[in-house]
Parts: C-alpha cells; sequence; structure tokens
C-alpha cells in the first residue's frame, strides 16, 4: 500500500533499465561457474553435431566425422560373435552326429547354444521347459516316447524338414485316414475301437465293445498303429499301449482322434536356421532326458 | 544493440508477443520435419512392401481395438539381441502404410514385427483363445471372443478410404472389390486369383478352422503377415543409414 517508491541504496548494482508500472530489475550477473557450464555446454552441442549425424543437407543429412551408425555397429556386433563362434561352429557340423554328446567342449557349446534356439524357435509350441501342451498336440520332449524316433540322427532329421509341412519336400508326412467324416467306419465301430484302445492303454473299459474293437483295431489301425498298439516310427504312429498322449487319451478325446484324425504340423527348420544352429537344438533336446 | 533494445515494443503488445512466437516455433518446426520428408537417406525404398489387403486391415483394425500394442511393440531395434531373438531389424519402409504405425513403447509379450509365418494359424487360434495353454507364463488375457464375432467387411472400403487419404495407394480396382477380395482370403476354396493379382503375395487360408468369417480370421490373417513383404535374402541394407 506503500506510494512512497523504493530509492537505491548505496552500494546497489545497476538495473536492467526495464521499469514495469515502477517495478525496477537489479541486473544481477550469473554464477561465473553457471555461465561457463551454459556456454560450455553449447560447445558441446555443436561438437556433437559435427561428431554425429546432424545436419540436413541437400540429399542427406551430414553423415558425422566418426562415422556413427547404427546399422553397421549392429552388423558388427553380429560379425564379431559369429567370428568368436565361426571355429566350435564348424567343428559342430563337422562332427558325425552320433559324436557330439562324446566331446565335453562341443556338448557344452551345442547345449547352450542349442538352448537359446529352443527358446527362441520351439518353446512356443513345446513349451519353454519343453514339456509341450498336454492333449493339445504339442509333444512332450522330456521324456522317452517318441513319434518319429528319439536318437541323434532322427531328431536331426526331424527339425531339419519338419512334420506334415507344405514347405519341405522331404519333411516328415503320414495321413491318419478320417474314419468317421470319410466313413470308413460306422459309428459303433468307432466307440468298439476307442474301448479297445482304453483296454489297451490300461484304463476301465467295457469288455463285450472292446472284444468286437480287438477285430476292428487289426483290420484298420495296426497297419500303422502295429498290432499291439505299440506305435510305429517310420509313419510317426503313437504307441497307444502307455499313459502318453498327444491328444488326450479319454474317450472323447480318442472318439474325435478316429472320427476325425489328427496330423499335427512342424516347420522345417532347414531355412530358417543354420545348421549347427540345428545340430545344436537336436543336441539339446537329445539331452533333455528322452534322447536314445 | 539499438535494435534489440526494442523488445519491450514486443514485450507490451500480447498480439505482437503471439504472432513473433508461432513464427519462431513454425520455423523451428520446419527445420526438424521438413528434412525428414527429402532427404534421401530417410525414405529408403524396399521392395515387396505393400498395401495390407482388406483382411488384414481390418485385423489390424481388431489389433488396435483391443489395444494390442500397449503390451505388444513393432518395432525390432538394430540390437544384437534383438535381431538373434526377432529377426532383421525393422525397416522404416515396413510401417509405411500403418496409419498409425504400431512400433509401440513397451514390451509386456514380445516384439511381433515379425510374427508372420513364424506359428501356425492353429496355434495362433489356441493362442488367443487360451494364451496359458501353449505359454504357460504368458499374462495375456483371452481373447477368444473374437471367434464368435462373425464379420463381413461391411465398412472395410470406407476403411480404405481413408487410408488412400493419407496416402495408401489402393486403387481404384482395390477399392471396387475391397469386400469380395476380404471374404475371398479367408475362404481356399475361392475365386482368390483377383486377391493376388491385386495384392501380390498375400496367404489366402482359412485362418481360424471355422467355417464363418470371424474376427479370429482377420487378426491371424493380419499377424501372419507382420514382417513378411520384404523378403531379406535379397535385401542389401545401406549402412550409413
Amino acid at each position: 500500500m506503500s506510494k512512497k517508491s523504493i530509492r537505491h541504496q548505496e552500494g546497489d548494482p545497476n538495473t536492467t533499465g526495464h521499469n514495469w508500472d515502477g517495478i525496477e530489475e537489479f541486473d544481477n550477473p550469473m554464477p561465473r561457474w553457471w555461465l561457463w557450464t551454459f556456454y560450455a555446454c553449447i560447445a558441446w552441442a555443436l561438437l556433437y553435431t559435427i561428431a554425429y549425424p546432424a545436419w540436413p543437407m541437400i540429399s542427406r543429412a551430414t553423415p558425422g566425422l566418426l562415422g556413427a551408425s547404427t546399422r553397421a555397429d549392429v552388423a558388427a556386433e553380429i560379425q564379431l560373435f559369429a567370428d568368436r563362434n565361426a571355429p566350435i561352429r564348424a567343428k559342430l557340423e563337422a562332427t558325425e552326429l552320433t559324436e557330439i554328446t562324446s566331446d565335453p567342449e562341443l556338448l557344452d557349446f551345442a547345449n547352450n547354444a542349442g538352448a537359446a534356439v529352443f527358446r527362441t524357435w520351439c518353446a512356443q509350441c513345446h513349451g519353454s521347459g519343453a514339456a509341450g501342451v498336454q492333449a493339445s498336440g504339442y509333444p512332450n520332449l522330456l521324456d522317452d516316447e517318441w513319434l518319429w524316433g528319439g536318437d541323434m540322427e532322427a531328431i536331426h532329421t526331424t527339425i531339419t524338414h519338419g512334420i506334415r509341412n507344405t514347405t519341405d519336400e522331404d519333411a516328415r508326412i503320414s495321413e491318419m485316414p478320417r474314419f468317421g467324416v470319410d466313413e470308413l467306419l460306422e459309428k459303433a465301430q468307432i466307440d468298439e475301437v476307442v474301448q479297445h484302445v482304453l483296454a489297451i492303454s490300461g484304463q476301465e473299459y467295457d469288455a463285450t465293445q472292446a472284444t468286437a474293437g480287438a477285430v476292428v483295431f487289426a483290420d484298420n489301425c495296426a497297419g500303422c498303429h502295429m498290432e499291439d498298439g505299440t506305435g510305429n516310427r517310420d509313419v510317426g504312429a503313437p504307441n497307444l499301449t502307455d499313459a502318453i498322449w498327444l491328444y488326450g487319451g479319454n474317450v472323447d478325446a480318442l472318439t474325435h482322434s478316429v472320427a476325425f484324425s489328427r496330423a499335427g504340423v512342424m516347420p522345417n527348420w532347414s531355412t530358417r536356421l543354420s545348421e549347427a544352429d540345428i545340430r545344436a537344438v537336436a543336441t539339446y533336446v537329445h539331452g533333455l532326458g528322452g534322447g536314445e | 544493440m539499438a535494435f534489440l533494445d526494442k523488445h519491450k515494443v514486443i514485450e507490451t503488445n500480447a498480439t505482437l508477443l503471439l504472432v513473433l512466437s508461432f513464427l519462431v516455433v513454425t520455423i523451428g518446426g520446419l527445420v526438424q520435419i521438413v528434412p525428414l520428408f527429402y532427404l534421401e537417406n530417410t525414405i529408403e525404398k524396399v521392395e515387396g512392401v505393400r498395401p495390407y489387403t482388406p483382411l488384414e486391415l481390418a485385423g489390424r483394425d481388431i489389433y488396435l481395438r483391443e489395444g494390442c500394442y500397449v503390451c505388444h511393440s513393432q518395432m525390432i531395434r538394430p540390437m544384437r539381441d534383438e535381431v538373434e531373438r526377432y529377426g532383421h531389424y525393422s525397416l522404416a519402409a515396413e510401417s509405411m502404410y500403418d496409419h498409425p504405425f504400431q512400433w509401440g513403447s513397451k514390451r509386456t509379450g514380445p516384439d511381433l514385427a515379425r510374427v508372420g509365418d513364424r506359428y501356425s494359424d492353429a496355434w495362433h487360434v489356441d493362442h488367443m483363445t487360451d494364451p496359458q495353454s501353449v505359454v504357460p507364463e504368458s499374462v495375456m488375457p483371452k481373447y477368444g471372443f473374437l471367434s464368435n464375432k462373425v464379420i463381413d467387411g461391411e465398412y472395410i472400403g470406407d476403411s480404405m478410404k481413408v487410408h488412400r487419404v493419407v496416402g495408401v495407394p489402393y486403387t481404384d480396382d482395390m477399392m471396387e472389390n475391397a469386400v469380395a477380395d476380404f471374404k475371398a482370403q479367408a475362404n481356399p476354396d475361392s475365386d482368390y486369383d483377383g486377391l493376388l493379382e491385386r495384392y501380390g503375395k498375400a496367404a489366402v487360408r482359412n485362418f481360424d478352422g471355422t467355417t464363418a468369417l470371424t474376427e479370429m480370421d482377420a487378426l491371424i490373417a493380419y499377424l501372419q503377415v507382420l514382417g513378411t513383404m520384404v523378403d531379406f535374402s535379397t535385401f542389401q541394407p545401406d549402412a550409413s543409414r
């Protein structure tokens, strides 16, 4: 409320000359250290734009004196690790599949590289722990039950060419008939053969139906699943006598399997992974517990 | 310094201050933005990138509607770990027909820039219906309801029209056949020659395995094309970009 203007006192700095409705501003200098840091930042920014890609010109931006390039960096880093691993990868490719496990250094590398490949490319279907998805058609790789064989060569072939895909002519192929949809079997016969499968897999079953089902099985199924139902790896026919089921072992799942058939697909990895990677992941899968 | 002393004129004249501020911001914006439109090294031409087919575009709309971008990015950065996990780093041209782009900023789930052709359609159906059935550690919600939502592509032509306005080169031929192409892509028994002629490489399949054309078909069609348009066996990156 004071109408008296505050007078300058002795020793006050000069004002900036601004005058806003009687309010004036002292011209206090910035602290020296602050000022010089500020100038240094400006200089740094200018040098930075000279050293790195920055200023837009006619057709391209200035590339920068240091030649920085994220694309070149990533290519160089990938090359660096490729070069470091080149000798052992070459050795992995040159070694007989069956001999990999007997070379500790190679086995160690293959298991680690194979685990990385597995988690990137295989885990989505077979699970990060390789236990598959029970009853959904994604096979468990931890047990010793194999559809197409569990020795190194068989695993290697399966990974390389895949199963029932249309992209590799050497893919493992087999086709279970659709006994229900294509009317190869009567509804009653399907029920009977399902009871037979329950019987041979050690589950509760209807004895009368199962006896009739044994005949149906012998006539229609034994060709691939064999007479005793233990399966045939040459055609990827699963063993029906154990408790491991790819699509479920209860009446509903079995009936669906017989009526509509099942045909899981696995891609061929020959076009996406290098031979060394395929060998590494084959070694890893072989070593998970069920390798033969 | 006589000119600089004139700032009092600007500071006491609000309209002049506003006009001059706008001018400064405009110049700053132009200097930063305009070069991106003409510099050759920011608009790399890449062979193979095509506009989305009507079904893929519908799938993309579902991707946006469900907020997939909140947890999934579509941008593989040029770093060794990302390239080894997801594939070749993303190129700007690969999202040139995305309006808006789906680069994302958060990866709760994995990057999807190259998810196309990586899994089977059946896997996608399983995963969408119950993610934990195939990936036990996943926190993704279930999207099984997409299988129940039948779609007929009624508005896909309108969507394509809007995309054409913002620069996606949909031809008149593509616009006229939008609904036909939409339905043909999910039906391998249909006459889809026209679709392939108009768009080039496109997957024609019954994506969700059911007879009805559902949102599941559209979303899987979209996912299966992501990152597959460029043939990286022949692509030569220009290292100085």
